[in-house]
């Protein structure tokens, strides 16, 4: 057991290393905080003064939006780098599991991604300097988003063992995040239940990251979405563990 | 230490690896032969629990990796075929990195760490990124990566591949220093490295083993083996020929070159019992001839590998053609 934590550490440092050797990493959570800046500032988009009251609904709002295009961004290297480098082959005949690797890999990314995350907390003294905001939403907020980064990681993970080549992989993952998306996202469920019956209608949209990730946001940690997103997490990883070991059959 | 028996590997349809079976005993080095695609990497993989058998047993120390891999890899250092390392870390960065998943910490890490940067000679790219380096010292480094935990086995997949001749020579003789306590397997298509090297060697070709023994015994294989050649000054050469032919022994004489000033002959022997030279020698001296060369041939491993392989080669070219 002691044995199985360090060696995630080992193969999660080492993965983490790599991702700050470069300055990608610097890129990406600049990037990522003007993105976010903009979209909860916009007079257009976020509106985060015209709505004229103290919470984050402004910046939540537009997360999995831009993490649609970010986190793959992030996670489409996982695996097909490891592919395209051979480093697959030395990972794969050092003394560790399967699981091991993929958990630390994964773990790796998304302790990044939660890192660009809590560099956004200049925006709760924003709106706290403003107003005073229930804290509890917020909290509940961040909690919700790291999960959704954490979900959307997952496919990621997934799609990039598919495939050596990271542009197939940001793009198969890009497209089943907006599925995931798109399931629950309003105007996508206003023009389903015209047509299907709603106990269908509430089915897909259960599959959608969106009902989750709000339900996070009105400051109440139901069970269900925590386990929602983990068994995503859980199912996406466990389908790059046979990915990767078909590869190896093959 | 490795216990390979009855291993196959199909890829589809195609017969990667058909029935081979071999042990390395510590103190072996066992070198690896054949031509291209003729399954040495993919029985290395195979041992080095990278790719699973489809059929058959490979014991590591004892540990079957099918069902015991993590302690079966323990004992394991492999370098791949074409070193691959993570191109975005230093050249330490990547020992420590290896040194940790063995297990390695603290102090005994970085004793560990300096041991190979020493032995690879890495020392003027400790701190420099994997990806600026050059192919022999990529290769180096993730040869040091493979010893760092001063494994008990090691797995090479062609260890000189892209090395100057200067770093051919030490690689090899860090190979075979180290021979001496572990169980070494590596592959090669130089044929001198094996016989620099290996106290065993094995031929494969289309998956199946067609040659296993010393490299002594690989080369008495040879159709030269055991044949004497001679180099005679100022004699005709076919006066010389018909002499020899009357001594009991020799079996057939073939006049290789023939000119004013010498005249070379490769004599067969009927009987590989060794006595030909001395019986020559003595020819010689008898009928007062200016010997320039007396020896006997010990035979050649390339000719060897050629004659076990090419047949199949051959096959394959035309049907192909």
């Amino acid at each position: 057991m002691n044995n199985t934590w360090s060696n995630i550490q080992t193969v999660c440092k080492r993965e983490l290393t790599g991702y700050f050797a470069s300055p990608v990493a610097y890129v990406f959570i600049v990037i990522f905080l003007v993105l976010i800046g903009f979209f909860t500032f916009s007079a257009q988009l976020g509106q985060f003064f015209e709505r004229q009251e103290a919470s984050l609904a402004a910046f939540f709002t537009w997360h999995p939006w831009i993490y649609l295009f970010l986190v793959p961004a992030v996670g489409m290297r996982l695996w097909s780098e490891e592919r395209r480098q051979g480093t697959l082959e030395l990972l794969f005949t050092m003394p560790v599991t399967p699981w091991q690797a993929i958990l630390g890999k994964f773990l790796a990314s998304w302790a990044f991604l939660i890192l660009a995350l809590l560099l956004t907390f200049p925006i709760i003294f924003t709106v706290s300097y403003l107003g005073s905001p229930d804290i509890g939403p917020i909290i509940c907020g961040y909690v919700g988003s790291i999960f959704l980064a954490g979900g959307y990681l997952a496919v990621s993970s997934m799609t990039s063992a598919i495939t050596r080549n990271q542009v197939i992989s940001f793009i198969l993952s890009v497209v089943i995040c907006l599925f995931l998306i798109l399931a629950g996202y309003p105007p996508v469920t206003d023009m389903l239940i015209q047509w299907a019956p709603s106990w269908l209608v509430d089915t897909i949209s259960a599959f959608s990251v969106m009902t989750h990730f709000f339900s996070f946001q009105r400051g109440v940690l139901d069970s269900r979405d925590v386990i929602f997103f983990l068994s995503l997490i859980g199912f996406c990883l466990f389908t790059t563990s046979v990915i990767l070991r078909s590869l190896r059959t093959n | 230490m490795i216990k390979v028996s009855n291993l196959v590997k199909t890829f589809g349809p195609k017969v990667a690896v058909n029935r081979i079976s071999f042990e390395v005993e510590r103190g072996e080095v066992l070198g690896f032969l054949g031509p291209n695609g003729a399954g040495k990497s993919t029985t290395m993989r195979m041992i080095t629990g990278f790719i699973p058998l489809t059929e058959g047993n490979i014991t590591v120390g004892g540990h079957s990796i099918v069902d015991n891999p993590i302690p079966a890899k323990r004992l394991i250092g492999y370098l791949p075929e074409n070193a691959p390392a993570y191109p975005d870390m230093t050249v330490r960065g990547f020992l420590s990195f290896a040194a940790e998943i063995r297990g390695l910490r603290g102090a005994e890490k970085n004793k560990a760490i300096d041991r190979v940067v020493e032995l690879c000679f890495l020392e003027s790219v400790v701190h420099q990124s994997v990806d600026t380096l050059s192919k022999g010292y990529r290769h180096r480094t993730c040869f040091a990566q493979s010893i760092i935990h001063d494994p008990d086995i090691l797995i090479l997949d062609e260890p000189t591949d892209g090395l100057d001749p200067n770093q051919k020579h030490e690689v090899r003789g860090i190979i075979k220093r180290m021979g001496e306590k572990k169980a070494i397997i590596f592959s090669t298509h130089i044929l001198e490295e094996v016989e620099a090297v290996c106290s065993r060697a094995i031929i494969i070709d289309r998956g199946k083993i067609v040659a296993n023994g010393t490299p002594a015994e690989l080369k008495g294989r040879s159709k030269s083996a055991g044949r004497v050649r001679l180099k005679l000054g100022g004699l005709s050469g076919s006066v010389a020929r018909e002499k020899l032919t009357q001594l009991p022994s020799v079996e057939h004489v073939t006049l290789l070159n023939d000119d004013a000033t010498a005249a070379t002959l490769d004599v067969s022997s009927k009987s590989p019992n060794g006595s030909l030279n001395a019986q020559i020698a003595d020819l010689a001296h008898q009928e007062q001839w200016r010997i320039i060369e007396l020896y006997t041939q010990e035979g050649k491993l390339d000719e060897v590998f050629r004659t076990i392989t090419l047949p199949d080669t051959k096959i394959k070219e035309g049907s192909a053609a």
